[in-house]
């Protein structure tokens, strides 16, 4: 059955036999218009030695099913056999910012730094103080947050007490996130440490580095009864001023975002940052430290 | 068999490079290239995951039925970007923080697509392997050529370190701010191209 097939490219009519027909039945186009379909007998043969039409509808629909069952199982699998070490990872990375907060960066071994360091992973109370947190190590402080849970890390450097408060917000790409840490008197600022998801490297993603960390420290957050600490467009700050401190070059979203989350987070801290336990009497005269009872040990 | 094979290494490093002539990848270029370290890691990783679904296609290239073969390239570079950050992310936490930002741009990196697509599809295994390591690499060099002089010129810095001496700004220098801007990206890699072309004469249009 070696017939060959002809298409007139003039009407598309196509010829079945050895050669062309002089003349197409249905155009009257010359010979010369008529050319051979070789695809057509290849194509014919190649799935015939597979035995299957990988153009068939059945095989499109079982392949896509197929293929997505394997890759599903695939990702499962991996996430699942991975998901320990993955979790102590997120952990360890989590204790190391908030050590970095406390200006204690890059340590070696750091889940010994953090049990030294640390003394209490405590909830803020609606009146300031500070209760024990029961549950296990948090790692998501949004979350805490949006919950009304208002972890404050109490800590201990060289003898003195610091606070260190988990901040979240949102940069000009993704969420950016922040420890801030505090010295005793809950308003000068001792580090900070910030961090984001997808900053662009070099203009946002500065925020990550210790060149804008740095003008942090000394700051002071509490004016009156509201946050006062700000971060303004850089060049703009007060050389004076204990509250503005110097935005990142080229990155004004972003340094927004991080003075917007500065704001609402430590807002909801205001009664532990103001003490307003103690102004709000329970507490014998001219003790500072009735805040701390929960706390101290 | 062994010519064709070093052909599909060596192209694509400058003949045919992916970013210059088939001007693909462009977007993460931009995205990528303010500081030489990132515009390294996100060349190599690259590299690794062109190479490696390269590969995968490549086997399966006899049974993808034609009508859904872009989905199934996706699918599988989307499962094996995905399966590489969660073992990094298990086995090398400092190199997962490092990349989170890239992985997306890998996925959607249009060089995965253009090789799977234009080469993957119609050659064997390992000619598809080095086309890969070729267009990877050719890729990773347009980024850090043009991360070199970004961070150079943008921050006075190479990999982070001041390069630039204190003394020059101090008699003035300023770091020039376009430099770190994403446009800037394209008017270097605008640059390379022209010097591309012009040694390449028969890559000219009319």
């Amino acid at each position: 059955m070696a017939t060959k097939k002809f298409r007139c490219k003039v009407c598309g009519y196509v010829h079945e036999g050895d050669k062309a027909p002089e003349k197409c039945p249905m155009c009257q186009a010359p010979q010369s218009e008529f050319e051979e379909i070789v695809e057509a007998g290849a194509e014919a043969a190649a799935p015939a030695k597979k035995g299957l039409n990988t153009n068939s509808n059945v095989y499109t629909i079982v392949y896509a099913a197929v293929m997505v069952i394997i890759v599903a199982f695939l990702l499962v699998f991996v996430s699942q056999t991975l998901k320990e070490r993955q979790t102590a990872n997120v952990i360890n990375d989590t204790k190391q910012q908030i050590l970095s907060a406390l200006n204690l960066r890059d340590q070696a071994d750091v889940a010994a730094t953090y049990d030294k360091v640390i003394t209490a992973d405590a909830l803020m109370q609606p009146n300031g103080k500070l209760a024990e947190y029961e549950g296990e190590f948090n790692t998501s402080y949004k979350s805490e947050f949006d919950n009304g849970n208002f972890h404050v890390f109490v800590a201990d450097i060289d003898g003195e007490r610091k606070f260190v408060i988990p901040m979240n917000g949102l940069g000009l790409w993704g969420i950016i996130w922040g420890y801030i840490a505090l010295n005793e008197d809950r308003n000068t600022v001792y580090g900070v440490y910030f961090s984001h998801s997808s900053e662009t490297p070099g203009l946002g993603g500065e925020i990550a580095g210790t060149k804008f960390q740095d003008r942090f420290p000394g700051k002071l957050v509490v004016n009156g009864e509201e946050v006062g600490l700000k971060v303004v467009k850089y060049g703009k700050a007060d050389k004076g001023s204990q509250f503005e401190v110097d935005g990142v070059t080229g990155a004004t979203i972003t340094s927004t975002g991080v003075n917007t989350m500065i704001n609402k987070v430590l807002s909801a801290y205001i009664p532990f940052l103001t003490k307003q336990c103690c102004k709000e009497g329970g507490c014998e005269e001219g003790a500072d430290e009735c805040c701390d009872e929960n706390s101290n040990d | 068999m062994a010519n064709k094979n070093s052909e599909a290494f060596k192209q694509p490093l400058w003949v045919n490079n992916p970013v210059l002539v088939q001007i693909l990848g462009i977007c993460s270029a931009l995205a990528v290239t303010a500081q030489l370290k990132p515009a390294i890691v996100m060349g190599l990783s690259v590299t690794v995951i062109v190479a490696m679904s390269n590969v995968i296609i490549s086997l399966l290239r006899n049974t993808i039925p034609n009508r859904i073969r872009i989905i199934i390239q996706l699918v599988v570079v989307a499962a094996l970007v995905t399966i590489v950050s969660e073992i990094l992310k298990a086995f090398a936490y400092d190199v997962s923080v490092q990349l989170s930002v890239y992985v997306g741009l890998i996925i959607t990196n249009c060089i995965l697509m253009g090789r799977l697509e234009a080469f993957a599809m119609q050659n064997g295994p390992w000619a598809s392997f080095l086309d890969g390591i070729g267009n990877g690499l050719g890729y990773a060099a347009i980024l850090v050529v043009v991360a070199f002089v970004r961070e150079l010129f943008g921050s006075g810095t190479l990999f982070g370190f001041q390069v630039i001496p204190q003394a020059c700004y101090e008699a003035g220098y300023l770091n020039n701010g376009l430099m770190i801007m994403p446009p800037m990206a394209l008017i270097l890699a605008g640059c390379i191209i022209w010097y591309h072309r012009a040694k390449n004469k028969d890559l000219q249009e009319n």
